[in-house]
């Protein structure tokens, strides 16, 4: 008789079992919908009804002897089934209700739907129940709470103690989201190991506002600033006496406050190097070159990059103007003055373009070295226009002789300039002939 | 959500082809197509950010209690969505590449975006015809058949004329005929290769030897001289072997200056883009101007791959041969 009773219940709640799962997903669902940071009263609304939810069952099982394998597994079933009807109880009452001061309404409704699950569960007796639910269940959720427990709960934060990307944290960091607004370009900067870790752990006021006001003062425009700190994220870590004193040093070498700011803007990781380094660097130059101090400052001033990166391919860049493509020293000075980027640049294409205009152009080493813009650009663009020319019979590159063009000419313009002036053709016709090649 | 970033993907997905220079492998063809593409499509102005409402804490003065908890709502962007933080929202798109073109050859080649992939595959299953502009040059002859080889032997070619030349040129097409139609599958002597001789149907299906369908030379002027070859299945070295073995014959040695591929299926050199209008949206415009003109010339006489072109006239020649068999 009993049993036939409480398999009836047990039926009974089957079926309430189902509807509440169906209603908690709905509630979850509309849970996802919501925006990832909800409102910390919220939070602990819910967790703290659980909590005392949960505890409430296991304060009132009875710890019963009994061999009653079968409805002792139901039994258990049912108690999760209980928690999990509590969960989607208080889930419906916070959704539904949408109120800032949620508390007394939400228990008052809680504790209204609540009643009809109450005397099913105080009347079914539960024998010897092994702890599998959470420890954490203490306390009913539906006591009602004073103002001051509910302030003193600590909120379990949302943020993951690990990921891999920065927009977990960019809403609840200041420094990230002060970041952001500056132009920082966050998603390059978490992709360096080791770089995203070091931005959340600075802190804005202490660390990134002295730095960012340093750089005002140099002269650096605000703009320039986001772009600065992605080419650069150490900049926030380096001390700020080291960055007085790399500073302090460019305008010892008589750069003038504007070129410095320039110079800072266009190479960041300047203000990372060492007095000493810049200034071998500088000697370097000097030396190498053989050039004047104010040269040498021209040359920075236009390729900061230069101070930077390492001397190893400058010096190969040199030792193949001199010896593969046979400049002369002051032919070489003069390039590099004009075209700083030619120290920078590939081996190999430099040694192709150079390949191509002296000896299919046959233009001669004085003249090249007298429009060093050539060595500087794209070589299919210089093919192109040279055999366009050609086709046209006006490929003359001697100055001495009529119709002279000039190299500078050649490659500067861009392509319908370069039609109408110096090909006198149409542009439609140059892309014909390009399909021709 | 469709952001104005993917609807400009939407139109930018389908066929169209670029002309691809000499000495440039077509993999850095496609990639710069596929970077000056991605930067179309990320310079879209983006959506702006959504926001969300926030309980922010007031500055409370010292007067007011401080148990009292004054919160105020806020509606605050949400930075999580900020482009600098998620990135850009198009980071690669697949670029697939048609019949491919080696690194000393130039020309037409075909490139779809997205899911013209599928009619990409489409195309290269069925039977296309490829056509080329071959520049020789009689006297020298190279390991690899390209004038930047090896030189491996030098000959006279004073004794060759043009009528030597064509003569030569007949007998490889004959032998091209042959395979043809060895290729096709078909019994010769029935009603069904008929059928389909007439229509232009006959051909190989799939993957089979290269085959040169036509061949005539369009310019000679010892030692150089060019030919122009329409074929099915080739290699750009097979053409290149095609020029060395053309000088085998006339008893001298020749080498190929230059591979032009002028003709791509239906993509012809008008409808190729040449280097200055790489970007996203003149690639918008050329694959709706194919869209038309396929729509148009679909209305028009239902043309089948075979068919010849008009530039060349020796493929019309084959049919009275084809129809006495």
């Amino acid at each position: 008789m009993v049993n036939e009773i409480a398999e009836l219940r047990i039926q009974y709640l089957f079926t309430m079992a189902s509807s509440c799962t169906q209603l908690c997903l709905q509630g979850r669902n509309l849970l996802r919908s919501k925006a990832v940071a909800r409102t910390w009263q919220y939070n602990t609304q819910v967790r703290h009804c659980i909590t005392r939810g949960s505890s409430k069952i296991l304060n009132d099982c009875s710890i019963n002897n009994g061999n009653h394998t079968t409805t002792q597994t139901r039994q258990r079933w049912k108690q999760q089934m209980f928690c999990y009807s509590d969960l989607a109880t208080k889930h419906l009452a916070t959704e539904a209700l949408e109120n800032k001061n949620v508390e007394e309404n939400s228990t008052a409704d809680v504790v209204a739907y609540k009643s009809p699950l109450l005397p099913i569960r105080d009347a079914v007796s539960v024998p010897n129940m092994p702890l599998d639910l959470d420890a954490a269940a203490e306390v009913s959720a539906l006591e009602l709470i004073s103002e001051e427990e509910a302030v003193s709960i600590t909120v379990p934060s949302d943020i993951p103690p690990a990921s891999i990307s920065l927009k977990d944290y960019v809403d609840k960091s200041e420094t990230l989201s002060k970041l952001v607004q500056l132009g920082v370009d966050l998603w390059k900067l978490e992709q360096r190991p080791n770089v995203g870790s070091m931005l959340l752990k600075l802190d804005f006021n202490t660390d990134v506002a002295p730095r960012l006001l340093f750089l005002k003062d140099i002269g650096v425009d605000e703009s320039r600033f986001g772009h600065i700190i992605t080419q650069n994220p150490f900049v926030l870590t380096e001390s700020l006496e080291n960055l007085h004193s790399r500073v302090n040093f460019l305008k010892s070498q008589k750069f003038s406050p504007e070129i410095v700011a320039s110079m800072v803007s266009r190479a960041p990781y300047i203000l990372n190097f060492t007095v000493k380094r810049l200034d071998n660097r500088m000697g370097f130059y000097q030396q190498q070159l053989k050039l004047s101090a104010s040269n040498t400052r021209h040359i920075l001033a236009r390729l900061p990059r230069l101070l930077c990166g390492s001397l190893e391919p400058v010096k190969e860049n040199l030792k193949v103007c001199e010896m593969e493509l046979g400049f002369k020293e002051n032919e070489i000075q003069h390039i590099v003055i004009t075209v700083p980027k030619v120290l920078m640049a590939n081996k190999r294409k430099l040694t192709q373009i150079f390949d191509f205009v002296h000896n299919t152009m046959k233009v001669p080493h004085d003249l090249i070295a007298k429009f060093p813009q050539v060595l500087n650009c794209r070589f299919m663009r210089i093919r192109e226009r040279h055999q366009f020319l050609e086709y046209l019979g006006k490929a003359q590159y001697n100055p001495d002789l009529p119709n002279y063009i000039s190299l500078e000419r050649l490659v500067i313009m861009p392509n319908d300039v370069f039609c109408t002036e110096l090909a006198l053709a149409k542009s439609a016709d140059f892309s014909l002939f390009q399909k021709t090649l | 959500m469709a952001t104005p970033a993917i609807r400009m993907f939407r139109k930018i997905e389908g066929l169209f082809c670029v002309y691809k220079p000499a000495g440039v492998h077509w993999k850095l063809v496609r990639g710069s197509i596929e970077t000056s593409l991605l930067k179309g499509l990320n310079a879209t102005p983006s959506q702006p950010l959504p926001t969300e409402v926030r309980f922010l804490a007031l500055p409370v003065s010292e007067a007011e209690a401080p148990k009292g908890l004054t919160l105020s709502a806020a509606s605050v962007p949400v930075l999580s969505k900020h482009p600098l933080v998620t990135g850009p929202e198009f980071q690669n798109i697949k670029v697939g590449v048609g019949h491919r073109l080696d690194a000393s050859s130039s020309g037409v080649l075909v490139l779809a975006v997205g899911n013209g992939n599928k009619a990409l595959n489409n195309l290269y299953n069925t039977r296309v015809t490829r056509d080329y502009t071959l520049e020789g040059e009689f006297g020298t002859a190279t390991d690899d058949f390209s004038h930047t080889g090896r030189i491996v032997e030098r000959s006279t070619y004073g004794h060759i004329t043009k009528d030597k030349l064509e003569r030569v040129l007949a007998m490889l097409q004959g032998a091209n005929q042959k395979a043809l139609l060895l290729y096709s599958n078909v019994d010769m002597r029935s009603q069904e290769a008929y059928e389909m001789a007439v229509q232009g149907l006959l051909g190989p299906d799939g993957k089979s030897l290269p085959i040169l369908t036509g061949l005539r030379c369009i310019h000679f002027e010892p030692p150089n001289f060019t030919l122009e070859v329409q074929c099915i299945n080739e290699t750009q070295k097979y053409l290149r072997k095609v020029v060395h073995e053309i000088g085998l014959e006339l008893r001298s040695t020749a080498m190929c200056r230059g591979v032009r591929r002028t003709r791509d299926g239906p993509f012809t050199l008008q409808d190729t883009l040449t280097r200055d209008h790489w970007a996203a949206s003149d690639v918008i415009q050329a694959i709706g101007k194919k869209r038309s003109s396929k729509k148009n010339s679909k209305t028009q006489t239902k043309d089948s791959p075979l068919q010849p072109s008009e530039e060349s006239t020796t493929v019309n020649q084959m049919k009275p041969v084809r129809e006495q068999q």
